[in-house]
């Protein structure tokens, strides 16, 4: 699942010198243990969850804002209370705002509400799609971070129906696939057609001729939109 | 502290297992979509307010684009 980056601002419950701050938040980088807090919408075990890194900001008096790049699943209120706990002063999540989920960051491309009015109601009147393409981006924005598969056209729309997919249709693919990897199945042309999870690795998918190498999981084109190419037994 | 690879600068280098041309009787490069079908694929990148949930402002964006069916991709649930 896609990383995240927050920007977050920890109030802490009694006046700490910086440079202890600093040193606590360099501390808390790296795999750590979390159970996810009472109200969570996930089971309340203990899981590992790694922070990438905490970027100091500022601080002003008790509050401190900071930058956190993290795993998906990683509880920023529980690290808030876990670092108040290891400064000794006790120390809770005041605010936060998510900075980047997966390929998705805050640059040129973020719009408010306001803009995707305006932008849907100018495309309505002038009938000009340009700025309407510029903010919205193709579905295959959100898979840019995954490893890809490209397969041939003849391949496609048995994968809409929900078929897995087979060696003879990979036509090129990322290395370093492992098993059991999410990968996201692609056609010549780059459209998004199904997530799949790895069968098998990409040195195994290169060399294999026959047999599965990725389970279909989650088809996202509609079926029709390449011609039918297998047998049936009809 | 030693450094710790993010997911999103995982840099990925493509393996070519056999050569095709593609149809171009089919489907679209996904930045030539018909603008309909771009819209009902699309995905934006939205700079929610605090305040009304991830599901409402879901709900009005369907309503302002006039949208069939529309999603998010996760409330910030800290």
């Amino acid at each position: 699942m896609a990383g995240k980056e927050y920007v977050c601002v920890m109030r802490l419950h009694s006046q700490i010198p910086q440079n202890k701050v600093e040193e606590i938040l360099d501390e808390f980088q790296g795999p750590l243990y979390q159970r996810p807090p009472v109200r969570s919408s996930v089971k309340r075990r203990l899981r590992i969850r790694t922070i990438y890194y905490n970027k100091f900001m500022e601080m002003d008096e008790r509050n401190v804002l900071f930058k956190v790049g993290c795993e998906a699943g990683t509880y920023i209120r529980k690290l808030c209370y876990d670092i108040g706990e290891a400064l000794g002063c006790g120390a809770h999540m005041q605010e936060l705002r998510r900075t980047r989920a997966g390929p998705f960051i805050e640059d040129e491309s973020l719009v408010t509400l306001h803009d995707i009015s305006y932008l849907f109601s100018q495309w309505q009147e002038t009938k000009d799609e340009s700025m309407l393409r510029k903010f919205v981006y193709p579905m295959e924005k959100a898979l840019q971070l995954m490893p890809k598969i490209n397969v041939r056209d003849s391949a496609v729309d048995a994968i809409c129906h929900g078929a897995h997919l087979t060696a003879p249709g990979v036509l090129s693919l990322d290395s370093g696939i492992k098993i059991d990897d999410t990968v996201a199945v692609f056609t010549q042309k780059g459209e998004a057609i199904t997530i799949a999870k790895a069968a098998v690795s990409s040195e195994k998918m290169l060399k294999m001729d026959h047999g599965f190498v990725a389970k279909t999981k989650r088809v996202l084109m509609p079926r029709g939109m390449y011609p039918k190419m297998w047998r049936s037994s009809q | 502290m030693q450094k710790i690879n993010k997911p999103w600068e995982i840099k990925r280098s493509l393996v070519v297992k056999a050569e095709e041309e593609t149809n171009p009787r089919f489907g679209h490069r996904p930045e030539e979509r018909p603008i309909k079908e771009h819209m009902r694929f699309g995905i934006i990148n939205l700079d929610k307010p605090a305040g009304p949930s991830s599901h409402e402002v879901t709900a009005w964006l369907k309503r302002i684009l006039s949208l069939e069916s529309a999603g998010h991709g996760g409330t910030l649930e800290a």
